[in-house]
């Protein structure tokens, strides 16, 4: 259909539309639609401020991810260090003027909507280091230079990010970066060893951890030490859950949720609501939608000729389902509670906009998956 | 560059790579699939139950106390429909307005508005604040007439406690009120029913009782939030009334006992001689029991605490009174077991008596002359028996006594006030005084006096024994599972063998070594109230149906100086504190006798004044009411 000379930026916008990754489009759609009904329940079955909020980001976000999808991949390659460096002046600038909220400062104001500088490092740190292994020859990965840049480029948003504080998306951050490691063709010595060296260290961070984050971990591993204190969200959660059953209380049944027992049920717990109301079904339903769309990110990576475009993918991919493993585990009580919300489905701006973005890039590496960047 | 050597190794390393992650993926999500299923399918039950734990909120309300009915059915302690305030903080507009348009309408206090300021603070929004727990009817109205303008006021139905013979059974079934934390805690029963509001038996029989009474909690379930807010109605579950509990009492006859003894202190007990029922038991002043329920006003508590006639004791069972001469047939029932004397035994009565120097005086200062045991009876001639504990000895005497009841608790451990009393010997003294028994105390003992103490309702059970040929009778005032009739308890008990029903096992209960000695004892008794010159031969009634035996009784408070027994005063002229009781005990008819009773009128005098016209008058009533009585042994069986 393509001839092998052609550039993508001289597709016209029908071929554009045309070529676009249908199966994961579509996923991406249910999952939103999902997501609102879902939010109507969080509301106790009014289209109230969640409700209304998310239906509204999801329009404005969902033409975003098509318009990104429009770009060439090789403009997205091209740029990929700048967005990094302007994440990193917004994180810079956040710890300076951010918006405080509930003790930490991540936030700034941007009038229309607040954004978390954050969350869109996880999406540009994959860029980043993708841009960066599909430049660097395979011979030198594993030089001494390659590592400290991009161990560099790992540790600088952390340690901004970690400091506002935020540990759940510094961790997340951490692993998209190091799974373009990975894939980049780090060697696997490298990754056993600090593995074991962050085990050994782990009592040291453990007593760098802020007093609540060591609760919180302590709660983790006995939920019912302080069953109406820190570990009543995850008591709650689990007692949500397990109460729905296989086939769930139903739509707007939820009471755990409408009785207001969930915590945080807009945002991180979102998954409980559904759960507690749609059931095993529906969990598995939603797992297998999610995995759908990594699928498909991944097939977009495989067929992609740009290892630029391949790594991005493969990355997304992974990020996505790490996003979602972190968050279910979390909810499900299989780790201890730390801040990251569910991709799509969990209120808030910043993350949705990141991830759409980041299904933006995926699109565009579909439509210009001929693309060759040099 | 492109398809470079360099190039294509690095997509299969990515590749490669990719697959392994790949796998992980999977590996991942089947984990979590895995939790999900155990959650969900295999705990699916434990989750569901603690979500409903959650949310399901169980509310129980008071329960209804059992009645307690009288021998003939009438209710004596029920339950009465009560209408109270309530109002929800959270449904009002304006509090402050609201107080003060029901301080208007139902005359509420400073203090009562202090306090309904106080709960609100203290409870959550959305929880009642009973306001009035007893509207009047007419407040009642007045309130409903303006709730359109009392936004957040709830007008509630609810049952209290109730007491429709006001004083007159108050210290038979004591009363309720509001339990205290200590008496909650004590009592496994109350603290698994407790709800705010509850009322438990203080006293008497309502506390004795307390667990068969006390009912089931009615219990509604709502939904709640995660703030304990109630959300809506789920079911109610009706509580089940406390038992009931019927009394071998008469209400007729115990209002009869509060009208003779109104105005006075004292106690009349009445008890059936063969089933040992109690038929009355009154003690006088009594109070209303009604006045506690809603909390009694400080005015009246004083005014019931600070009574001279002490109305808060229960005569009947705690009052101590030195049974004077109404324990003169023990006395001779006593020597004529133990063979000291016979009917022809006679004394020389001269007024006084000297034993080692010291007087031991008769009531009556000229004497009696000879007197034969009939007569000594008869006349309460104290120097007769004098010489009969003299020979007898307290020892002796002692035996016979607490055969017959004293120096025991009657009714066991049915009233915590009831006092055990005190018959001497002599080695009660040597223990407990550390003295040796002195003859002179024999002497007085003869005649009911000194270290002797006995209560008004042991008196009575004595009497029922000595009435029923001498057969022990197990006093009871409530009607068991399985009562005994009239007719069987004294058929039994004459064939010489009691049916504790309490054991099932028939059980000897004679008293007396020889039957005849009941008998002598007995008619002297009827002579001292049915001949010339007997103690109370002004208060007999010549109807045979109505005919009574007894012995008055009249118990010095202090010791009478040489100057005042010359003196010889009239009782009004003593001060009341060092008037004599009056006591009397009888029991009629006399011929096939059915009951027994004891009155005691504290400083009322003689016991021929002013105790044994008591009795005349109700022995009338009492056996009027015999019939009834036997027709309704048998109406219903209550199990407790």
């Amino acid at each position: 259909m393509f001839q092998h000379d052609r550039l993508s930026n001289e597709f016209t916008l029908f071929q554009k539309i045309k070529s676009l990754d249908y199966i994961l489009l579509i996923s991406v759609i249910l999952l939103s639609a999902l997501s609102v009904f879902v939010m109507y329940s969080t509301d106790g079955g009014e289209i109230l401020f969640h409700t209304k909020n998310h239906f509204v980001k999801l329009a404005v976000f969902f033409p975003l991810m098509i318009f990104v999808a429009f770009f060439n991949i090789k403009f997205w390659h091209n740029f990929s260090y700048i967005i990094y460096l302007i994440v990193i002046l917004l994180l810079i600038y956040v710890s300076f003027f951010g918006i405080k909220s509930s003790g930490s400062q991540r936030w700034m104001d941007l009038y229309l909507f607040v954004l978390q500088p954050s969350e869109l490092m996880k999406v540009a740190i994959i860029m980043c280091l993708a841009k960066y292994f599909h430049r660097i020859k395979i011979e030198n990965v594993n030089s001494f230079t390659s590592i400290t840049i991009v161990l560099s480029i790992i540790i600088i948003p952390i340690i901004f990010v970690i400091s506002q504080p935020d540990l759940g998306t510094s961790i997340l951050i951490a692993l998209s970066g190091l799974i373009i490691l990975w894939l980049g063709g780090m060697k696997i010595k490298y990754f056993i060893y600090s593995f074991i060296t962050f085990l050994i260290s782990l009592p040291f961070i453990i007593s760098f951890l802020k007093p609540y984050q060591k609760l919180r971990i302590l709660t983790f591993l006995d939920p019912d030490r302080d069953p109406l204190g820190a570990g009543y969200q995850i008591i709650q959660s689990k007692i949500a859950i397990g109460s729905g059953g296989l086939n769930g209380k139903g739509f707007l049944k939820g009471t755990q949720s409408y009785l207001d027992f969930l915590p945080e049920k807009h945002t991180d717990f979102i998954f409980t609501l559904f759960s507690e109301e749609f059931g095993f079904i529906g969990s598995v339903g939603l797992l297998i939608l999610y995995s759908i769309i990594i699928f498909r990110i991944v097939r977009i990576g495989t067929i992609s000729r740009s290892n630029f475009a391949r790594l991005f993918c493969f990355g997304y991919a992974f990020a996505i389902f790490i996003y979602i493993v972190v968050n279910l585990s979390m909810v499900l009580g299989l780790l201890p509670i730390v801040g990251s919300p569910l991709p799509i489905m969990s209120y808030g701006g910043s993350s949705m906009l990141a991830t759409m973005i980041g299904f933006g890039i995926v699109l565009s590496a579909k439509i210009n998956h001929k693309q060759i960047i040099a | 560059m492109i398809k470079s050597n360099s190039g294509i190794r690095k997509t299969d390393v990515i590749n490669r790579r990719m697959f392994i992650i790949g796998a992980a993926k999977v590996v991942v999500f089947v984990g979590i699939v895995a939790r999900l299923f155990s959650l969900q399918i295999n705990e699916n039950k434990k989750y569901l139950t603690l979500s409903d734990k959650n949310r399901i909120r169980e509310w129980k309300l008071p329960p209804t106390r059992g009645n307690i009915v009288d021998y003939f059915g009438n209710v004596i302690a029920g339950n009465l429909k009560v209408y109270q305030l309530h109002i929800i903080p959270e449904q009002v507009e304006n509090f402050n307005y609201l107080l003060v348009r029901l301080k208007n309408l139902l005359d509420l206090s400073d203090k009562r508005i202090a306090r309904i300021n106080k709960l609100k603070s203290e409870l959550k929004p959305w929880d009642s604040i009973i306001v009035s727990e007893n509207l009047s009817w007419s407040q009642f109205v007045k309130i409903n007439n303006y709730l359109y303008d009392l936004v957040g006021v709830k007008p509630v139905m609810t049952i209290s406690r109730n007491y429709p013979f006001n004083d007159v059974y108050t210290h038979v079934l004591g009363y309720v009120s509001q339990p205290n934390e200590k008496e909650i805690l004590e009592n496994e029963t109350i603290q698994e029913r407790f709800v705010p509001g509850m009322k438990i038996g203080k006293l008497g029989l309502e506390k004795r009782l307390e667990n068969h009474l006390i009912g089931t909690n009615a219990i509604q379930r709502y939904e709640v939030n995660a703030y304990g807010k109630r959300i809506n109605q789920l079911e109610h579950q009706k509580g089940e009334q406390g038992s009931k509990i019927r009394l071998t009492v008469d209400t007729e006859i115990q209002k009869a006992c509060g009208e003779l003894l109104n105005q006075k202190a004292g106690s009349i007990s009445v008890m059936d001689i063969y089933t040992g029922d109690i038929i009355a038991m009154y003690s006088s002043p009594s109070y209303n029991p009604n006045l506690f329920l809603f909390g009694i006003s400080q005015d009246e508590w004083q005014l019931i605490r600070n009574n001279p006639l002490k109305p808060l004791i229960n005569k009947t069972l705690s009052g101590l009174y030195s049974p004077g001469s109404t324990i003169k047939p023990i006395v001779a029932l006593s020597a004529l077991e133990n063979k000291v004397i016979d009917t022809k035994f006679k004394v020389k009565c001269t007024g006084k008596m000297e034993l080692y120097g010291q007087t031991f005086h008769c009531w009556k200062e000229k004497g009696h002359g000879w007197v034969s045991l009939k007569n000594a009876m008869k006349q309460s001639c104290d120097t007769y028996f004098y010489e009969v504990a003299r020979l007898l000895g307290v020892d002796r005497l002692n035996i016979t006594a607490e055969k017959f009841g004293l120096g025991k608790k009657v009714l066991g451990d049915y009233f915590d006030n009831e006092k055990k009393g005190l018959f001497p010997n002599t080695a009660w003294k040597k223990n407990n005084l550390g003295k040796g028994w002195v003859l002179g105390e024999t002497l007085i003992t003869g005649i009911g006096q000194g270290y002797i103490q006995s209560t008004p309702l042991q008196l009575c059970m004595m009497t029922a024994q000595i009435a029923n040929g001498g057969f022990a009778v197990k006093p009871k005032i409530i009607v068991d599972s399985n009562p005994i009739s009239y007719e069987d308890a004294k058929q039994s008990m004459e064939s010489g063998l009691l049916f504790d029903t309490d054991s099932e096992e028939l059980l000897d209960k004679k008293l007396f070594k020889n039957q005849k000695n009941i008998k002598i004892v007995q008619e002297a008794m009827f002579a001292s109230t049915n001949e010339r010159f007997g103690t109370s031969y002004k208060s007999r009634i010549d109807d045979p149906k109505y005919q009574f035996a007894g012995k008055t009784g009249t118990a010095q408070v202090k010791r009478i100086s040489k100057r005042e027994r010359e003196l010889d005063l009239e009782l009004e002229q003593i001060p009341y504190k060092d008037r004599d009781h009056a006591l009397y005990v009888a029991y009629g008819p006399y011929v096939n006798p059915r009951y027994a009773l004891s009155i005691i009128v504290e400083h009322g005098g003689s016991g021929s004044k002013a105790a044994a016209p008591i009795a005349k008058k109700l022995f009338k009533l009492i056996i009027d009411r015999h019939d009834l009585r036997n027709k309704q042994s048998n109406f219903e069986r209550i199990t407790i």
